[in-house]
């Protein structure tokens, strides 16, 4: 773990490269190599492409095989959301889930990563130690437990339920509790600020809370921004969670609701239709990935975290 | 002057400063540590007690010792099931690991539009929903984007792959699924590469090592310890597959696609617990065995790859 330090120097050396405006020296080699990344990038983006490409084909022919359609069938966008009267309710619910976790997740993590980065107190190094270990749990292990948990915890009528199951409950408290490896990022992020600067505050009379909210969240900008991005990327695709734990359909997600696709169509599925709808759940994540793309590249070397 | 500030500062308060801050520490810690307990010690321990009990969430547990483990163990889906993630893992582990690590090394070589490779490559990884494994079942159809490649080189229509639908071909049909996701792989490999120093490659080239030499004892060994950090991650994460399995058998998905080709450890699992598969609904004792094997396998292979680490992964500290 002594490494991460070294690590975070790295990940800015990669992200801050300064944009390059120098001659390249060319070998055979090189010149193969730069054609190998030309061939994975097109490898790369054909997925997208025929998405796009079906989406906008008339429905009875989107296996034809063309990449240009014969007609420009723009409709599909409109009819994809309009077979179902539920959509505007599981657009809602999908930004009201993503919504809470990203302030849940980033705030609660942001305040145990200032506590093991920056305050000292008996026990900490284990109480560490044990967040490190956790990043290591298959959450396989806590699933059924958790789901009996849920259907125990009294709901008091939320959501017309008795208890978290079919309430939004399950998918938004968790986050308040912060995760493992964002807690290790942020306190990376947090060990790198001079302590003087607390001391400074200190002094003056401010509390650790004031001290954490004025000084030291604003300096931790990039960590707070990839962790956001994170969380938001992954309630927004989180598929298990409400498929476990989100029962009555208005209730679903965007997630669960794209299957209704299938099953609306009996077996058959609407390839067009499915493209166009596909398309336009992935659009706010992929927005956000091209605009804030930095702070993902640097929290994805940061946490190690690269296939989840 | 610390201890003059220090002075001063305590008579304000109520409670010694180290005291203060240790309840300041605890406090700030304690969303993580509560969550730990409630979300994860807890269910832990009580999914132990549930793996050797009958129980279904309305009834009370109903201890029957080892019956649920030894169940499992006569249970031929659990074998089927546990194959089938194996050869996922056997399978996935090494080719993701071999074009995840190839492609970084051709953008560590410093060619033009390196940050524009990055971005493509690492594009998909931003779309991992269910749209994403519709978008692959899609091009993976019978009549879809990849077949109809293969009829333009010139593989006849009958025999051409029945990916998801024919039981031979939905493993390599996720697999291929799985390459697309290697950008978070190929940048953690790209910043282990630019951290290795460059007098060591400056070195070798004083004493004549070709491009090759230079990868193969230099590039290699420095980075073994983040391909091994990203292969013990990478196979804990296919142990666990489920929701690309899950969309993708759609309807099917309570016996695993078809002829149970697509039957991973979690889908079964998931299939046992809520109901879809077996003799009664909510077989929660059994999941929880189930889980607690898996935890186990997971442990095992883990500590097997620790051993081997020894063997193949190098640490600059050793002597």
């Amino acid at each position: 773990m002594a490494t991460t330090v070294e690590q975070l120097n790295e990940t800015r050396a990669i992200v801050d490269q300064p944009a390059s405006h120098r001659r390249y020296k060319w070998s055979v080699g090189r010149v193969l190599a730069f054609m190998a990344l030309l061939l994975m990038t097109f490898l790369f983006i054909v997925p997208f492409l025929w998405m796009i490409s079906t989406s906008l084909k008339d429905a009875r022919v989107a296996s034809d095989g063309k990449w240009i359609p014969d007609e420009f069938v723009w409709s599909n966008y409109t009819e994809a959301f309009s077979f179902n009267d539920l959509w505007g309710q599981w657009w809602l619910n999908t930004i009201i889930i993503t919504v809470i976790s990203v302030i849940g997740g980033v705030v609660s993590t942001s305040l145990v990563a200032y506590s093991f980065a920056r305050l000292r107190w008996p026990g900490r190094d284990t109480v560490f130690s044990l967040v490190l270990a956790t990043m290591m749990l298959p959450g396989i292990v806590v699933l059924i437990p958790q789901y009996i948990l849920f259907s125990k915890l009294p709901a008091f009528g939320f959501q017309g339920s008795d208890n978290w199951i079919n309430t939004f409950l399950p998918l938004v408290v968790p986050p308040f509790t912060g995760s493992a490896f964002y807690i290790f990022l942020m306190r990376q992020f947090m060990r790198g600020i001079p302590m003087e600067i607390s001391e400074a505050a200190k002094i003056d009379g401010a509390s650790e809370l004031r001290i954490w909210g004025q000084i030291v969240l604003p300096l931790t900008k990039p960590a707070v921004a990839a962790i956001a991005i994170f969380t938001f990327q992954g309630a927004w695709e989180d598929f298990m969670g409400p498929l476990l734990y989100l029962q009555s359909e208005k209730l679903y997600t965007l997630q669960l609701g794209l299957r209704q696709f299938e099953f609306a169509a009996g077996g058959s599925v609407n390839w067009a239709w499915l493209m166009a709808g596909s398309l336009v759940i992935m659009l706010p994540v992929l927005v956000i990935f091209l605009i804030f793309q930095r702070f993902f590249i640097e929290g994805v070397t940061l946490t190690g975290m690269g296939g989840r | 002057m610390a201890q003059a500030i220090q002075g001063s500062a305590v008579r304000k308060q109520f409670l010694r400063p180290a005291v203060r801050e240790a309840l300041t520490g605890w406090l700030f810690a304690a969303p993580w540590i509560i969550g730990f307990l409630v979300f994860t010690v807890g269910p832990m321990l009580f999914s132990l007690y549930t793996s050797f009990t009958n129980y279904s969430i309305t009834n009370d547990p109903v201890w029957i010792g080892t019956e649920n483990y030894s169940n499992l163990f006569s249970d031929t889906y659990f074998y089927q099931s546990l194959g089938n993630t194996f050869w996922m893992v056997i399978v996935r582990i090494p080719l993701v690991t071999l074009a995840s690590v190839g492609i970084a090394l051709l953008l560590n070589m410093d060619l033009p539009g390196g940050k524009f490779f990055r971005t493509v490559f690492y594009l998909p990884q931003v779309l991992a929903g269910v749209a994403a494994i519709f978008l692959w079942k899609w091009i993976l159809a019978p009549d879809g984007l990849f077949n109809n490649f293969l009829g333009l080189i010139g593989v006849p229509v009958n025999a051409q792959p029945g990916w998801f639908v024919d039981p031979l071909w939905t493993k390599p049909g996720l697999v291929i699924m799985g390459l697309w996701w290697i950008g978070g792989n190929i940048l953690i490999y790209l910043a282990g590469l630019k951290g290795i120093p460059s007098s060591l490659y400056e070195a070798a080239e004083i004493d004549g090592a070709s491009g090759w030499q230079k990868t193969l004892n230099i590039t290699l060994p420095m980075l073994s310890p983040t391909i091994f950090f990203q292969v013990v991650t990478g196979i804990i994460g296919a142990f666990q597959i489920f929701s690309t399995a899950f969309v993708i058998t759609g309807q099917n998905s309570n016996v695993g696609g078809p002829d149970g080709s697509l039957l991973f450890y979690v889908l079964y699992l998931y299939n046992r617990a809520f109901g879809r598969t077996g003799p009664a609904t909510l077989q929660m004792g059994y999941a929880s065995a189930m889980a607690w094997v898996l935890f186990v396998i997971i442990l095992l292979v883990t500590a097997a790859q620790l051993w081997l680490a020894k063997k193949w992964v190098y640490y600059e500290t050793e002597k």
